[in-house]
């Protein structure tokens, strides 16, 4: 941003408008999707909202009432208490595993490269992918339950895809498979740009290594913990293709996510205006995680 | 570059140095390793092994042993075979509608978001930046939100249900993160080669062309890795904005092991998925250092 | 016209004289699975054969949960197929409103379809203020209980003939090892079954007034409350059956994993493709063996508006040949499904579908809960019902109040 201007056109057409044209012309794109796609989308949508719109929108304003028949509907409630302890759980525990991976990868060992390939390929693999594979290894027929079971324990159970008290916690094992790799990638470029000095006066003067890493690694890396942070929980509000693949919702509307309400109302359901207010629902969600992590990187470009 | 030297692999790793191999301070280390590495390389082994098998040794045996007879008919089956409805093609049908999704996609987004990139960078003119942030917005809102006047623009554009409509869509989603990318990468070139382009009387194609262009193939493969994944992985827009002879692989992928006829063929389930997951695995294996790269970088300014 | 075209097409020795006339149509549609693949296939033939156009199979796999979306985002976004599938009922109601559907009154009046469909109220069901817009092509009826012999006969016992009997023969089947009651996990099937038990066991009229006036009085009062009670030990009953698809369920009988199903008549047409005979292999009983009653579910096709005379032309040519004797004979002998004319020949008919030929005859009907209830509200019912039936611990009476609730706000 401090970077001083380059490439002003030595000799300056008469009219502005005209002025740096080429660039111009080559910024419409921008301007068109971001204005016209990302700006103008979310206000139509927003806007319909508010109306009675059925399987075709149409202005008929009702006010706050799909909002009102949102909240009281209990699919919706259930998506949101979904998505709210899937994404903690899988904060904490991403945050954790992929802190703890990088640390390991950090301690100079052989084969660096091989494991941390084994960490992250999973990330290359689409969310569908993910699904069904987890969805063969948690079977109750065929996968891990019955491969425990003909090992001597008759009366071990693990079916969380069968079961409306597990099912998130199947649905965590394969979100945290997919994922973690990438937030030990960032973590260990976290790791990586902490002073060699500062591992150096931690060894002299006698700190454990655990200790080095948790009262002074730890918080020099608060930057980047909270770019992983951003990073997930968008990334969580957005959870969809895993559970379409995994679950379909079920059993029952145990794992039904936000997304999946806004696709069956505006899809299956026919019922666009309450589509529209769960989509904005959504966007205020983000919205609350991001304002926050806004000011804050506008803060620290102040100083 | 300036950029490569802050990202993972770039520098050496620290810490002390192992004394001896067998030390219990290693034998916890490379143990935890270990374990965490089953965890991730069980899913991959577990479909390999199925994909080889044939229904009445699934159905007997455990999911982790070794196949006895080595089968590739699911995998003909599931590439050729397979069927949703009374199309029985397989995944190969999917297979090329997503290459043809994504080398349109691919070669369009990427363009834009270097121009776009090139603009903000070395040209920007009143308003540039307002627009930049606006674009960066747009990558945080849910794609929920934006999924229905998507079908409206589309319909006007007379692209809906086609593959040209799904190009479009993946370039718009894909512009805030590679804008960004090419954006920042532009900007820390170094400054002197433009002010003498400028006195050889080069313009803003003749330096974006001859000077930008060749200097910055490092981040067009990132910028390209980021696409060919994100593209292939695609579900949610293949599903809305596609009919079904157009469905991405994803998409195929979905339909024939989630709606069965009669029994449940579990070996051709893996074959299609494990077909299904090759192409960005492939891309992941062989770029290697630039995956990580491309992921990371996206990542952190995403 | 038609005659000319053809007679061209046929003496033409050049086929890219016929060509220019011939049309892709494309037709979409969510039969899937095995016997309903095979039904298609029929009318795919008829198409081909009697006319020069080809018919584009646009099969989209998955339920009509998963298929209607892709479809009616197809219509309202301009990208028109030329013949859809969508049930009886109101689920293109909104597209008919807007004028996207061909307006077929014409070809109605020539060939008298208000003479030849019956029940007629599956005409009016395509019907929009005295306008035509679409075919009726076969009835299904949710109302049957499939029984697997097989099943029954490894753990010994009879094979009920009512639901009590059902209930009653269920602890044998458990200790044999078996599934009493198999259920496939999606929402439209629990729904589906507890409208069955519904009509069974609340009688007519109260479900009469619960799906059609809309009375939620009655939903919530005694008569569904011995549904809801019925429901959860049917719920005891599913909750070893742990797959997804209706096709699945119905194998689990067909191989004798499992006793029973309740789902719509076109389960006949796995049993079927799987070479079973009725009442041999498997018997069926409609409305639970309790309310001998048939409810006229079923498909319709919509040919959306395309502007091109020749799409039209050939729209027109498959919605008549749709309602063709020949062709409603040839698809649902595979399909399992009623015809839509009482004037068809089904000798070829097995035992469970002459059954449901005489119930309809006899005028024991009514109509399916998709004629009644919006899309909409159906879904919050399905929400309601799939938890109910996932979750052991959900009470009977907490899912008929919250069932009375969203009865009171259906439109």
């Amino acid at each position: 941003m401090s970077r001083a201007r380059r490439g002003t056109a030595p000799v300056r057409p008469p009219i502005r408008l005209f002025r740096n044209l080429s660039s111009k012309i080559a910024a419409i794109p921008m301007v068109l999707v971001g204005l016209g796609v990302f700006v103008g989308g979310t206000i139509w949508t927003v806007v319909y909202s508010f109306t009675d719109s059925r399987l075709l929108p149409r202005l008929q304003f009702v006010g706050f009432e799909q909002y009102e028949r949102l909240w009281s509907t209990r699919r919706w409630l259930v998506s949101i208490e979904n998505l709210a302890i899937y994404g903690i759980v899988s904060l904490v525990f991403t945050m954790c595993l992929g802190f703890l991976l990088a640390a390991l990868l950090d301690r100079k060992i052989r084969f660096e490269d091989t494991f941390r390939t084994i960490f992250l390929y999973p990330f290359a693999l689409s969310f569908i992918v993910t699904g069904l594979v987890w969805q063969w290894l948690l079977n109750p027929d065929f996968g891990i339950q019955s491969v425990v079971r003909s090992m001597g324990f008759p009366n071990f159970n693990f079916d969380p895809l069968y079961n409306s008290d597990l099912v998130l916690i199947g649905l965590l094992i394969a979100g945290l498979w997919q994922g973690t790799g990438l937030i030990m990638v960032i973590m260990l470029a976290g790791l990586r740009s902490i002073d060699e000095d500062i591992w150096k006066a931690t060894r002299v003067d006698g700190i454990p290594i655990w200790k080095t890493y948790i009262i002074v690694i730890i918080p020099m890396m608060k930057p980047v913990f909270v770019t992983a942070l951003v990073l997930v929980t968008s990334g969580i509000v957005k959870l969809y293709d895993l559970v379409v693949a995994m679950t379909s919702g079920g059993p029952g509307i145990s794992s039904e996510v936000p997304a999946k309400y806004v696709y069956d109302t505006l899809f299956t359901r026919q019922n666009l205006g309450q589509g529209f207010a769960a989509s904005t629902m959504m966007l205020v969600t983000v919205a609350i995680i991001l304002i926050p992590w806004a000011y804050m990187q506008f803060r620290e470009k102040r100083q | 570059m300036t950029a490569a030297a802050n990202l993972p692999g770039a520098v050496t790793p620290r810490g002390t140095k192992p004394k001896t191999v067998f030390a219990p301070r290693n034998i916890m280390l490379y143990g935890t390793l270990l374990i965490f590495s089953m965890y991730y390389l069980l899913p991959l082994y577990v479909m390999i092994v199925t994909s080889l098998k044939d229904m009445a040794e699934i159905r007997m045996g455990n999911v982790f042993s070794p196949p006895v007879e080595i089968t590739f008919a699911p995998w003909v089956k599931a590439w050729a075979e397979a069927c949703t409805g009374i199309n029985c093609d397989g995944l190969s049908r999917g297979f090329w509608n997503s290459v043809r999704i994504l080398i349109p996609s691919l070669i369009i987004s990427v363009s834009i978001a270097a121009l776009t990139g090139y603009v903000l960078a070395c040209w920007r003119f009143k308003g540039s930046e307002i627009f930049f942030g606006i674009l960066l917005l747009g990558a945080f809102i849910p794609y929920q939100v934006l999924l229905y006047p998507l079908v409206i623009i589309l319909r006007e554009l007379g692209l809906f249900g086609s593959l040209w409509g799904l190009v479009l869509v993946h370039t718009i989603f894909a512009m805030p993160i590679n804008v960004l990318l090419f954006r920042n990468y532009f900007v820390a070139l170094p400054e002197e080669l433009f002010k003498a382009a400028r006195v050889d009387g080069a313009g803003f194609w003749g330096i974006f062309f001859r000077i930008v262009i060749p200097m910055s193939l490092p981040i067009f493969v990132v910028s390209g890795i980021i696409q060919v994944t994100g593209i292939w992985n695609d579900f949610l827009f293949g599903v809305v904005y596609t009919r079904p002879e157009n469905y991405p692989m994803t998409v195929q992928l979905n339909n024939i092991v989630n709606s069965v006829q009669g029994v449940q063929e579990y070996n051709v389930n893996m074959a299609a998925t494990l077909l299904t997951g090759l192409v960005p695995l492939v891309v992941y294996f062989f770029s290697g250092r630039l995956f990580v790269r491309g992921i990371a970088a996206g990542a952190v300014k995403g | 016209m038609k005659k000319t075209l053809s007679l061209l097409a046929t003496t033409s020795l050049i086929s890219a004289g016929s060509a220019a006339c011939a049309v892709d149509l494309e037709v979409t549609h969510w039969w899937t699975s095995g016997g309903e693949a095979a039904a298609v296939a029929e009318f795919a033939r008829l198409f081909n054969e009697n006319t020069e156009h080809t018919w584009v199979d646009g099969a989209i796999a998955g339920a009509g949960g998963t298929a209607r979306p892709i479809m009616i985002g197809r219509i309202t976004g301009g990208d028109p197929m030329g013949a859809t599938q969508f049930n009886h009922g109101r689920q293109a109601e909104e597209l008919v409103e807007a004028g996207l559907m061909l307006d077929l009154t014409d070809l109605a009046e020539e060939e008298d379809w208000r003479d030849i469909v019956n029940p007629p109220s599956l005409l009016d069901s395509c019907t929009l203020d005295g306008r035509i817009y679409c075919v009726p092509i076969n009835i299904h009826s949710w109302q049957w209980l499939w029984l697997s012999h097989q099943a029954y006969e490894e753990a010994g016992v009879d094979v009920p003939t009512n639901w009590d009997e059902f209930v009653a023969a269920a602890p044998a089947l458990e200790e044999a090892g078996k599934i009493p009651l198999a259920m496939g996990g999606q929402p439209w099937q629990q729904n589906g079954a507890f409208g069955v038990m519904a009509i069974a066991l609340a009688g007519i009229e109260a479900w009469e007034a619960v799906n059609v006036d809309q009375n939620a009085e009655v939903a919530a009062g005694p008569e569904f409350a011995r549904v809801f009670e019925a429901a959860a030990e049917a719920r005891a009953l599913s909750a070893r059956s742990n797959v997804q698809d209706w096709n699945q369920a119905t194998n689990m009988l067909i191989t004798g994993q499992a006793g029973g199903q309740i789902m719509g008549d076109w389960a006949q047409g796995e049993f079927q493709v799987a070479g079973l005979v009725a009442g041999e292999d498997y018997s069926c009983l409609p409305g639970l063996g309790v309310n001998e009653i048939i409810s006229t579910g079923g498909d319709a096709f919509y040919f959306p508006k395309i502007d091109n005379a020749e799409t039209e032309a050939a729209q027109l040519e498959l919605a008549s040949l749709m309602l063709s004797q020949e062709a409603q004979v040839a698809f649902n002998l595979k399909k399992g499904s009623l015809p839509v004319r009482g004037d068809v020949d089904l000798e070829a008919a097995n035992d469970c579908m002459k059954r449901g030929l005489e119930i309809l005859a006899s005028g024991n009907i009514l109509p399916d809960a998709n004629q009644t209830l919006s899309p909409d509200t159906q879904g919050q019912i399905e929400d309601m019902m799939t938890e109910f039936w996932s979750d052991q611990n959900y009470t009977a009476e907490d899912a008929q109040r919250l069932y009375a609730e969203i009865i009171a706000r259906a439109d």
